[in-house]
């Protein structure tokens, strides 16, 4: 809530009384062997609920509401719920109870899950793009600025091999050069993202800014204090799936450093 | 917590979605909608199956060797248990036999493989599904588009063989495309059902294995169903023999085995094999897509 000036302001997330669940089946009572679900089957019989799903409550009621135009930091201790939180906001993590309105299809930066190692830099840069829904023309119009941007060839002709046979640092680099690609209207950013060499994170970090000049709302994820206050106006702490506060930067980071011990 | 002085001030959620035209996230979108937006991710779907078809052999040092020489080697080890150890060729010479085995093998391969890249579209996909939007029926298609080029493969062997027992190409080869295309239809919509109860029930993945093989041994992959069925009642040779993996095979041998003619065929074979294309594609479409906004859930 950073600038309170008297112009009507556009809600662009409209998180209400969010409530997200994880089942995660066969973690209960820490017993894996066979003979252990066998009883949990016999004993609770077909109650679907209880045989050996336990669940984790990783969202518990949050609600807030994002303006256009606002960068907002998401901190909170790990494990807090922050990540998940993105997830539902994007939609791709349906809600226990409660709703998540949208302006347009909010969306995750970060194509990982698509790609595979087996295949080829080239092609998973157009598996990427696919997948974030690029058409092909977009892809081709891109292709080289993408390439470029990841600095893959700058030590000889790896696009065309495997990424498996990448270092980590340079699938790394792909990895967020494909993603960075795309426009956002609701853009959503988690942490860790500027990996790769001191060159690489300047290069990331700039497009970072330039992505969210042209998104409408920015969400952000970070442990790093300084660069949340660097690029969020105001911040949401997260702490054990509560929404704890949610304020201007600094009032907030404030506290949560106190919190913290820091 | 300052709260903002807004005109705003007092609508619900709901309401204030309502009055700036917000939509709630990641909910399903109606089913013409629906289709739509999976047209336009035909190339994602596209790519990604013969991303994964590529992926599958590039670590083996004979590499895509492997699409062509593993249903060769499934082909003969079929034949020499049912071939040669069980004799289970009953009733038909052997240029007929071998063709009409390798055939079964391998079309009804293309079933089984899709029902088990199916039950594990979702549940093992789930990083993707809980990273990137798409329609999440994109999935299930693109498995079994995979499994499609994996038999067009195939049939590069299944050719060889048949010209080799002495069935030679003729008109009637024709027929194998229409057949595909049935089988294709099924196969899709058998796979997007099975990605919906895989994606509940991972466990599936573990049956599933167990349910294919009894659906092989019963549709008469290895033998001719109403020669070996003889003596029993008839109408247990004609449930089997109008089973789709069944009305499939028998497709694709008449259309390629010179000796296999239309009198193994059950009657009204094309309509049989046209309706359980439409049934489990269209049925299967739509049990999957009443449970799109569902995907995900951990």
């Amino acid at each position: 809530m950073a600038d309170h000036t008297t112009e009507a302001r556009i809600p662009t997330v409209i998180a209400d009384d969010l409530h997200i669940v994880y089942r995660v089946n066969g973690a209960k009572t820490g017993k894996g062997s066979a003979t252990a679900a066998l009883s949990r089957m016999l004993k609770r019989g077909s109650d679907g609920d209880a045989r050996g799903v336990r669940k984790v409550h990783a969202v518990r009621g949050v609600s807030f509401i994002a303006y256009r135009g606002e960068a907002i930091g998401l901190i909170g201790s790990n494990g807090s719920g922050k990540s998940t939180l993105l997830r539902a906001i994007a939609g791709l993590l349906p809600a226990e109870s409660g709703r998540v309105y949208t302006d347009g299809q909010p969306s995750l930066l970060g194509v990982n899950a698509a790609l595979m190692n087996d295949l080829t830099g080239e092609r998973n840069v157009i598996l990427g793009g696919l997948a974030m829904g690029m058409t092909r023309e977009q892809i081709k119009e891109r292709y080289q600025e993408i390439v470029d941007f990841s600095g893959i060839n700058e030590k000889g002709d790896f696009i065309t091999l495997p990424m498996r046979t990448y270092s980590s640092g340079m699938a790394a680099r792909l990895r967020f050069s494909i993603a960075a690609a795309k426009d956002h209207d609701v853009l959503m950013i988690d942490e860790a993202l500027a990996t790769g060499d001191r060159k690489f994170q300047k290069r990331s970090e700039e497009r970072i800014r330039e992505l969210r000049k042209q998104a409408g709302t920015v969400f952000l994820v970070s442990h790093n204090n300084k660069s949340i206050r660097d690029t969020c106006d105001r911040v949401l702490w997260l702490e054990r799936g509560e929404l704890r506060m949610d304020g201007p930067t600094d009032e907030v980071l404030k506290e949560y450093e106190k919190f913290t011990g820091k | 917590m300052t709260a903002p002085p807004s005109p705003d001030e007092g609508l619900s959620a709901a309401d204030l979605a309502a009055k700036y035209g917000l939509s709630v996230s990641g909910a399903r979108p109606s089913l013409v909608e629906y289709v739509r937006q999976l047209w336009d991710r035909r190339h994602f779907i596209l790519a990604f199956s013969r991303a994964k078809l590529t992926a599958q052999y590039s670590q083996a040092k004979l590499g895509q060797l492997w699409q062509v020489v593993t249903p060769l080697l499934n082909a003969a080890v079929y034949f020499f248990v049912f071939g040669v150890i069980l004799e289970a060729d009953r009733g038909m010479p052997r240029e007929v036999y071998i063709p009409f085995l390798v055939t079964g093998v391998f079309v009804f391969t293309f079933t089984q493989s899709s029902v088990m890249a199916g039950v594990r579209a979702i549940s093992g996909n789930l990083g993707l599904v809980r990273a990137l939007h798409f329609p999440r029926a994109s999935l299930p298609v693109s498995f079994a588009l995979q499994q499609l080029q994996q038999l067009l493969f195939s049939m590069v062997v299944l050719f060889a063989v048949t010209v080799a027992f002495g069935s030679y190409p003729d008109l009637s080869w024709a027929l194998i495309v229409p057949a595909l295309g049935l089988q294709f239809c099924f196969n899709t919509g058998l796979a997007l059902i099975m990605a919906r109860a895989g994606a509940k029930t991972p466990d599936l993945a573990q049956l599933m294995p167990f349910v294919m093989r009894t659906w092989m041994y019963a549709s008469g992959v290895m033998y001719s169903i109403p020669i070996m069925l003889a003596d029993k009642p008839s109408w247990i040779a004609n449930v089997l023999q109008w089973n789709p993996a069944a009305i499939y095979m028998d497709l694709m041998r008449f259309a390629m085995i010179d000796g296999y003619g239309s009198e193994n065929l059950p009657d009204h074979v094309w309509a049989i094999a046209g309706g359980w294309a439409v049934l489990f594609a269209l049925g299967g479409f739509v049990y999957f897509w009443k449970a799109e906004e569902r995907y995900g859930r951990g």
